[in-house]
């Protein structure tokens, strides 16, 4: 059965020292410790529960490096319930657990705030370099670097639904999440390749199913840590999606997912009739397809093109919407809002995708592009275009292009701001969240699932948060309120 | 080829779907996007890194996740 699709986003962002020997991993420890050394308390993360090798089909693979080897330069815990540290050479920002895609939007945005903040207290450092931020997916030299969404799931639905049911969502959800590039920097498309792509990352997917996320990425990975109970939940880690800039393409992107996966959850998905012969191939087809109407082999020898695919998942959606309700992910309001949203997105990429240009990042950054190759001829592989493709992405509000486009808001920046300091209300962010702007003394390690606490006294006492819907301010805010110190707390709790 | 045939999209009661600004080219709002757009293009070399293909060309990156 569908269970709430709590919801989270996790970007690695292209970082830039000054100079041409500017060390990544340093650039990024700068940037988390400078924001760290402002407003937060270090709080250090706990890798006990971690087991990113951990697969989904019931294996772990041998002799796998712990995580904490990576990123034990820098690493946070926010009070708004995020983590924020140093993962692969790139400053990697965790959202909280979110309860609907709007939540996630604002979050995601807190997100970017972050950075920017992050920027400005790094410039502030006598010694350091400038170090800048981009929200994007790759270096226009083959090196990608990942947006990942989490999606909390009902542990009893078979991983093969799982599989068959999101296939035909992802590969053909890039009309939307797509935030566009220039150029190409694989093998993938052979003798023509494409002048500009949809998505910055489609091209990097060479698997259908895979544990793998940094070389030969499958369209649907396996990571199986749930960071809840085992038992009851699973965690989808979703690696094929673009880092978006536009809310609406973000608010598409979680949406769409959480509504397909509840379907998944209720077997009201026509997974079967939507089965792509190769959806690896269909992946590459669908980013190099700026007409939208590309025929894509399907399993059952017609073809459908990726709008024509999207249509019928969408009509999925409405039918479960009648039939099931939306409770599942966000209630009537988000959830109406995603489904109406998904329609007039879906009709304008048909009628016109040029209406879309102040909604999706690819159909605006084409427009800008388009714009410039106009004024001054030049050809599609001109450094200028090169250029702003990648500025289009500097997080620096005086360089970014993106903040200078008319582009569509769906939460405001009041919004934005207080996320960057309060966790979300309704899921365990909040107890982990408050615990920390509350006791930042005494919470030693915060996880996803647990809290430690010093309490001064032998042993240190941890909190298990296995449940990612428990914990919510409904449930903790008048127990916190009542409590003057975290011994309290603790008592409380274990009566 | 049957194979070739594409399949009848079904999209759900999208006649009711209304088109309430239409921002084409001619509208209130589709003028508004141009003009914008327009702004961006005059003041972008301002705004753009200087060197544009040194900066390209030092862009980067550790491949990540």
């Amino acid at each position: 059965m569908a269970i709430p699709k709590v919801c989270g986003i996790e970007t690695e962002y292209g970082i830039q020292a000054a100079g041409p020997d500017g060390n990544p991993v340093t650039a990024s420890s700068i940037l988390v410790n400078a924001y760290a050394a402002e407003v937060e308390r270090r709080t250090r993360w706990d890798f006990e529960d971690e087991s990113p090798d951990k697969d989904a089909r019931g294996y772990a693979r041998e002799g796998a490096m712990p995580p904490m080897v990576e990123t034990h330069l820098a690493n946070t815990v926010l009070t708004n319930g995020a983590r924020y540290y140093v993962d692969h050479a790139h400053p990697e920002y965790s959202t909280p657990e979110c309860f609907d895609a709007l939540e996630l939007v604002c979050h995601d945005k807190a997100g970017e705030e972050v950075i920017r903040r992050s920027m400005v207290a790094a410039a502030a450092l006598p010694t350091a370099p400038v170090v800048v931020a981009y929200k994007n997916n790759s270096d226009g030299k083959g090196n990608s670097y990942g947006c990942h969404e989490n999606y909390l799931m009902d542990r009893t639905v078979p991983f093969a639904n799982v599989v068959s049911g999101v296939i035909p969502h992802f590969v053909t959800r890039q009309v939307f999440t797509g935030a566009g590039k220039v150029g190409h920097e694989t093998t993938a498309f052979g003798s023509e390749p494409p002048n500009f792509q949809i998505s910055q990352r489609a091209e990097f997917f060479e698997e259908m199913v895979g544990l793998e996320t940094t070389l030969k990425r499958p369209i649907v990975n396996t990571r199986d840590e749930p960071h809840a109970d085992p038992k009851r939940f699973r965690r989808l880690h979703v690696i094929v999606g673009d880092a978006n800039l536009a809310e609406v393409a973000t608010f598409l992107k979680v949406g769409t997912t959480a509504l397909v996966l509840a379907m998944i959850e209720d077997d009201m998905l026509p997974a079967k009739e939507l089965t792509l012969s190769d959806p690896v191939r269909a992946m590459h087809q669908v980013s190099d397809d700026l007409g939208l109407s590309r025929p894509l082999r399907m399993a059952d020898g017609s073809t459908m093109s990726a709008l024509e695919i999207q249509w019928e998942i969408f009509a999925a959606g409405r039918r479960y919407a009648k039939e099931r309700g939306l409770e599942v992910v966000g209630g009537d309001s988000v959830g109406d809002m995603v489904l109406d949203r998904w329609e007039a997105v879906l009709q304008g990429l048909e009628d016109d995708p040029e209406r879309l240009a102040d909604q999706l990042d690819w159909v605006a950054k084409r427009r800008l592009l388009e714009g410039y190759r106009d004024r001054h001829g030049c050809r599609w592989d001109d450094q200028r275009l090169a250029a702003l493709d990648l500025q289009y992405h500097d997080l620096r509000p005086e360089r970014s292009l993106f903040a200078r486009l008319p582009m569509e808001r769906l939460v405001d920046d009041a919004a934005v701001r207080a996320a960057v300091e309060a966790p979300p209300r309704r899921t365990r962010a909040w107890f982990r969240g408050r615990c920390l702007a509350r006791w930042p003394d005494a919470v030693v390690t915060a996880n996803w699932d647990s809290l430690v606490f010093d309490l001064g006294t032998d042993p240190l006492r941890r909190v298990p948060m296995m449940d990612p819907l428990k914990g919510t301010a409904d449930h903790t805010d008048a127990l916190l309120e009542e409590c003057a110190n975290p011994t309290e707390l603790l008592d409380r709790l274990n009566s | 080829m049957a194979e070739r045939e594409q399949k009848r999209r079904t999209a759900p009661s999208r006649t009711e779907t209304e088109v309430v600004d239409e921002p084409s080219p001619s509208s209130p709002r589709g003028e508004k996007l141009k003009a914008d757009l327009d702004d961006l293009l005059d003041e972008i070399d301002e705004v753009l890194e200087d060197n544009a293909e040194e900066f390209v060309r030092n862009y980067v990156q550790k491949g990540g996740q």
